[in-house]
C-alpha cells in the first residue's frame, strides 16, 4: 500500500499551467473589452480536461463579438454539437472522438507556418489567441454525409493571420495539417486515411472574411472533440474541409493533396463546395438532416448551393464547371 | 455431447432464444423513448437494425455446422426463429429507410434504388430475404415440398453476401467492420462447400 505523506496544498487546487495560461488570455482579452468586471466569475472554469467533456461551462469562457455574419437559423443543441463528431484520429465513430479527444494535449501548443510566405516560423497559440478581435459567428455546418448542424463559432477571418504572415506572390495554395499524438490518438493506429490529415484551400478562399480560424464554441474554447485548441471552418464547403487541431500552415504555389482526396479522388475533390446537384456517387447530396430538428417529425431539408452561401463566395468560382471541379 | 432437450426444456430454450432476439429491439425502442439514441437517432437506428438483421443472418447460417459438430439435431427447429428474426430486423431496417430517410418520397426512393449502388444492394438483399420469410412456416413448406423449399432457401447464403457489400459500400474510409463480417461469411460458406465435397 502507498502512504502519502499530507500534501500541504491538495493537488485539485493546484492550477495546471495551461488552465491559468489560458485565464490570463482570458482576462486579457476580457479587459480589452471592457468586460472583465462583469464577467469575472466565468474567469474560474477549466480548460484542462482530465474527462471528456460534453457540458457546457466545463471550459474556458471565450466571448466574442456577434457577427453580421451569422445565419439566424435556429442553434443545434450544444450536446450534439460535443458528441456527434467525425475526427478519425479518435476512432470512426461518432460517438468516440468524445470519449477519447480529452487525452489531447492542447498546451502547449504551437502553429507552424510554412513555404510561401515572408513570416516563416512557430506561432504560439497564446499569440495566435491575441492576434485579432474574437468574434462569434453562428454557421451552418454541412458534413458530406448528408447531415448538418449550426453552429456558434468563435474566432476571426482566416485573413487576419494570412495578412500576418505575409504570403509571397508565389502562393497560390494553403496546405493545413492536423497534429500527431500517436499516445493519445487511438485513431492513427487504424489506416483509415493517410495520417496526418491535411487538408487545403485555394488562396482567395482562405482570404475569404467567412473563413474562419476557430478557438472556441458556444462561448467556450474548442472541446477536444470539436479540434482544439484551434481549427479552421469554411462553412460553405463540406465539414472535412474544415480541419481541427492545426499544427501546420504552408504556403504552396501548387494544388496540395488533401487527405480524402488521396482516399478516394472520384468521391471527395479538392473544392468539395456543398452541392446539391453533384450528388456523392454513392449517394445524394440533394437533401440533409439537421442534427436536433429532421427526421422523426420532419422530413429532410433540401441542401441549399454552397450551403445558402452562395451570395458571398459563388463568385470565387466564376466560369469554372463544378460538376468537374466537385 | 449428443444431448437431446426434454419438451419442457425446449420449450424454455425457445422461449430463451424468442426473448434474447427482441432485446436488441425493445433496448432501441427504449432508447428512442428516453430520446437517448445521440445526435442522430434516425442514423442510429437504421445502423443498429441493420447490424442485427446481419448478426441473425450469420447466426442462422450458424445452425447448421453446430448441429453437424455438436450433434444435436434438433437444433434445426431453432433455425426458423432465427431466419425470422433476421428477417424482423431486415423488415425494421427497411422501414426507416422508407419513412425516417425518405418521408415516404417514393421517386427518391427509387431512384435511390437505381442509381446508389449500396442502395440496390441493401435492397436486393431485402428482396431475397422476402420469400424465404414468406415460406418459413409449415404450410409454405409443406406446400413447397422439402426439396423445392431446400432449393429455394440456399438463397440464405446469397441475402448475408449481398447485404455484406451494402454494409462495406456504405462506410466511408474504415472498412473493418464489414470485412469481419465477409470473414465469418466466408469462413461459413467454405465450411457447407467443405462439408459437401465430403459427403461425396
Amino acid at each position: 500500500m502507498l502512504i502519502k505523506p499530507p500534501a500541504d496544498i491538495d493537488p485539485s487546487e493546484i492550477t495546471p499551467r495551461n488552465v491559468y495560461e489560458a485565464r490570463r488570455t482570458f482576462l486579457r482579452q476580457a479587459a480589452a473589452l471592457g468586460l472583465a468586471g462583469t464577467m469575472l466569475p466565468h474567469a474560474t472554469a477549466q480548460t484542462a480536461s482530465a474527462a471528456p467533456v460534453t457540458e457546457q461551462g466545463k471550459l474556458a469562457a471565450l466571448p466574442g463579438k456577434s457577427s453580421t455574419l451569422s445565419t439566424t437559423d435556429k442553434l443545434t443543441p450544444h450536446k450534439d454539437v460535443v458528441t456527434y463528431n467525425n475526427y478519425y484520429e479518435f476512432g470512426t465513430d461518432k460517438h468516440q472522438p468524445a470519449q477519447y479527444a480529452h487525452r489531447l494535449r492542447t498546451r502547449p501548443w504551437s502553429v507552424m507556418i510554412e513555404g510561401e510566405v515572408k513570416n516563416k516560423g512557430p506561432m504560439n497559440i497564446e499569440d495566435l489567441l491575441k492576434l485579432a478581435p474574437m468574434e462569434e459567428r453562428i454557421y451552418r455546418m454541412r458534413c458530406v454525409e448528408g447531415w448538418s448542424m449550426v453552429i456558434p463559432w468563435v474566432g476571426y477571418s482566416l485573413a487576419e493571420l494570412m495578412k500576418r504572415v505575409e504570403p509571397t506572390s508565389k502562393a497560390k495554395y494553403v496546405a493545413f495539417t492536423t497534429a500527431m499524438q500517436p499516445d493519445t490518438m487511438i485513431g492513427l493506429r487504424i489506416p483509415a486515411l493517410e495520417w496526418p490529415y491535411v487538408e487545403g484551400l485555394r488562396m482567395d478562399e482562405a482570404m475569404h472574411p467567412l473563413t474562419l480560424l476557430t478557438f472556441g464554441l458556444y462561448g467556450e474554447v474548442l472541446p477536444n472533440q470539436n479540434g482544439a485548441p484551434v481549427r479552421l471552418v469554411v462553412p460553405w464547403k463540406y465539414g472535412f474541409k474544415s480541419i481541427k487541431s492545426i499544427d501546420k500552415i504552408v504556403l504552396m504555389e501548387t494544388q496540395p493533396k488533401t487527405s480524402w482526396n488521396v482516399a478516394a479522388a472520384h468521391e471527395y475533390g479538392f473544392y468539395s463546395n456543398v452541392n446539391p446537384t453533384v450528388s456523392h456517387p454513392r449517394w445524394s447530396q440533394a437533401t440533409e438532416r439537421r442534427i436536433g430538428e429532421d427526421g422523426f417529425l420532419a422530413p429532410k431539408r433540401k441542401t441549399l448551393p454552397f450551403n445558402g452561401y452562395a451570395e458571398q463566395v459563388a463568385g470565387l468560382y466564376k466560369g469554372m464547371d463544378l460538376k468537374k471541379f466537385y | 455431447m449428443a444431448w437431446h432437450p426434454t419438451p419442457t426444456q425446449w420449450f424454455v430454450l425457445h422461449r430463451l432464444v424468442l426473448l434474447l432476439v427482441c432485446l436488441p429491439m425493445m433496448r432501441l425502442v427504449l432508447l428512442a423513448y428516453r430520446d437517448a439514441l445521440g445526435a442522430n437517432p434516425i442514423e442510429a437506428l437504421t445502423r443498429a437494425t441493420g447490424w442485427w438483421s446481419l448478426v441473425f443472418l450469420l447466426i442462422t447460417l450458424l445452425v447448421t455446422p453446430l448441429r453437424r459438430v455438436l450433434q444435436w439435431p434438433w437444433l434445426l427447429r431453432m433455425r426458423r426463429t432465427l431466419g425470422l428474426s433476421a428477417f424482423f430486423y431486415a423488415l425494421a431496417h427497411f422501414i426507416t429507410f422508407i419513412w425516417f430517410d425518405h418521408w415516404f418520397d417514393w421517386v427518391a426512393m427509387f431512384s435511390d434504388v437505381i442509381k446508389r449502388p449500396f442502395i440496390t444492394m441493401g435492397f436486393s438483399a431485402f428482396v431475397v430475404l422476402l420469400p424465404l420469410a414468406l415460406t418459413s412456416n409449415n404450410y409454405m413448406t409443406r406446400k413447397l415440398g422439402a426439396q423445392r423449399w431446400q432449393r429455394l432457401h440456399r438463397l440464405a447464403y446469397l441475402a448475408p453476401a449481398i447485404a455484406v457489400i451494402h454494409y462495406w459500400w456504405l462506410v466511408k474510409a474504415d472498412v473493418r467492420e464489414p470485412l469481419y463480417f465477409a470473414i465469418v461469411l466466408a469462413l461459413l460458406l467454405v465450411w457447407r462447400v467443405w462439408s459437401v465435397v465430403q459427403k461425396r
